[in-house]
């Protein structure tokens, strides 16, 4: 008997167990997922929390009832895997040897990564995550009683867990200040790392224009060093300071602690991968899944789900002891929100940006890429249903994990230079 | 690929004026980089240069601002007054490294 252990119960590592669960012998591999809680988060419906769209409870669910009851879930807290002995150690002592190994934990926001971020006084006073669900949470509470004032969004690093989240959250905010007629009490300011709104030409060139559409100010090229709590003002590395009342940042995401203990992680805990096979760059008994990775590519769901429908194939290959022949092209597929009820949606990949077109059929859709509609908003939203009932069971989505040309066109885009 | 000169050195570039051929890059050929973009090279500035160069032949890419700070040892605020606004992109532009890739 051979054991494939998976560390993390998540998007990926449920989504895993339950693929590979189907296509391996029963009496020839054990599978084990690794998880702290039983608590499965809905990431994506953090971004509604704070707008009262979702309560918080509806985004969480047991993570028991999601994998396959032929699969152990164990719970513990992991203490460090010895690639060497193959095998991962929890803190309650428990040791769990493998034949392969699973990383799928994910990334976690840290803010106690910049000075004066999460000083007490301030975190959940006027300074908040929303990409958590306590941040979410706590933020519902605080915008139900704002009074308005300087509102400002800000992002200290790429890569994050949901990258157009953070553009998301400003403009459903700014929908939500103008239905509730705050508006003319808010500013809001849009503070990146990057030297746009976001990160390919012809996306960014449309967020921007949405923003400014929006009346929000976009303050791009930010490296937050430090949040000043006493002038209420956040601080570059080149001492530029922009005053909040309420700063909603999305703070530093890195991997796991044990990946660094265990000697796997990169400055950031992502374990470097292969990007088109995501088998580490180390051992050929481990494999680094969704967003705990570091390939160049979105930390998203869709990515994790798009990789896991390679890797199921290639691990079958790679425990035969045969040259793993399919390849990830780094396809990702989101939803953003823009507010008042409608959406855009981006499909790309590692060498295709963000295209306009019609989507997921070619000149009909019924969605539009790069363009905001009400059907993308209902498609947003009807993807709950289908990440709990299609997505998490392993069962076929409508949409391949190779990203598809057809249907997108490329118009002229301008870039700029350093 | 375009191709362009610099300083009489002949050398591939992207779109943007990234250098896309490692072995084409001397020290010389840094320096006249660097002032092409206002930066006087001094001995600080070397250090993060040399460090990327190094890193780059191990990792595969160009590594983050982060990574210099914390891996090479160079401190973040340091960096932005040698290679002011964009150090990242600078940095990687003078050592004759694909634009760091900034994320997706």
């Amino acid at each position: 008997m051979r054991n494939l252990v998976i560390l993390g119960g998540g998007t990926a590592g449920t989504i895993t167990a339950n693929k590979l669960r189907k296509r391996l012998d029963t009496a020839e591999w054990s599978i084990t997922v690794v998880d702290r809680d039983d608590a499965h988060h809905y990431q994506p419906g953090y971004l509604f929390i704070p707008f009262g769209t979702y309560t918080p409870d509806e985004v969480t669910k047991s993570r028991r009832a999601f994998i396959s009851d032929a699969i152990p879930l164990v719970y513990g807290d992991i203490d460090r895997v010895d690639p060497e002995a193959r095998t991962v150690s929890l803190v309650d002592g428990t040791v769990l040897p493998y034949d392969q190994l699973v990383i799928a934990t994910g990334v976690t926001p840290r803010p106690d990564q910049t000075p004066g971020m999460d000083d007490e006084g301030s975190w959940y006073h006027d300074v908040f995550d929303f990409y958590t669900h306590e941040g979410a949470t706590a933020l519902a509470a605080k915008l139900k009683d704002w009074k308005g004032g300087r509102l400002v969004v800000e992002v200290v690093e790429m890569p994050i867990k949901c990258p157009v989240a953070p553009l998301e959250f400003a403009f459903l905010a700014e929908a939500w200040f103008t239905k509730h007629g705050l508006r003319d009490k808010v500013e809001i300011t849009y503070v990146t790392p990057l030297s746009s709104a976001f990160t390919k030409p012809i996306c960014s060139e449309r967020f921007g224009h949405l923003l400014s559409d929006r009346g929000i100010t976009l303050e791009p090229d930010f490296m937050l060093e430090r949040v000043d709590t006493e002038a209420k003002a956040i601080v570059s590395f080149d001492e530029r300071e922009i005053r909040y009342d309420l700063l909603v940042t999305v703070p530093l995401n890195m991997g796991a602690d044990y990946v660094a203990r265990s000697g796997l992680g990169n400055e950031l805990n992502l374990v470097p991968v292969d990007k088109h096979t995501l088998l580490s760059k180390k051992y050929d008994t481990i494999f680094a899944l969704g967003d705990a990775n570091d390939i160049p590519a979105s930390k998203a769901g869709s990515v994790a789900h798009f990789e896991i429908e390679v890797f199921v194939e290639n691990f079958l290959q790679h425990i035969a002891d045969s040259p793993m022949t399919g390849s990830f092209d780094g396809h990702a597929n989101c939803f953003i929100e823009t507010g008042y009820g409608k959406a855009m949606l981006i499909d790309f990949n590692y060498d295709t940006e963000p295209l306009p077109g019609k989507f997921p059929v070619p000149g009909v859709g019924p969605m539009s890429l790069l363009k905001e509609t009400k059907v993308n908003h209902l498609g947003k939203l009807a993807f709950r249903w289908a990440y709990w009932n299609v997505l998490m069971p392993g069962r076929p989505m409508p949409i391949g994990s190779e990203m598809s040309m057809v249907g997108k066109h490329q118009p002229v885009a301008t870039s700029s230079v350093s | 690929m375009p191709v362009t000169t610099i300083d009489g050195h002949e050398i591939h570039v992207d779109d943007e004026g990234f250098m896309t051929v490692y072995d084409e890059w001397d020290e010389t050929l840094a320096a006249s980089l660097a002032s092409a973009i206002g930066i006087e090279m001094s001995d600080d500035a070397w250090g993060p240069i040399r460090f990327m160069r190094a890193d780059f032949t191990s990792e595969g890419h160009t590594p983050t601002l982060r990574r210099v700070a914390t891996v090479g040892g160079f401190d973040t605020k340091g960096l932005f007054a040698l290679f002011p606004k964009k150090p990242a992109k600078k940095m990687a532009y003078i050592a004759g490294l694909p634009k760091p890739a900034g994320c997706v």
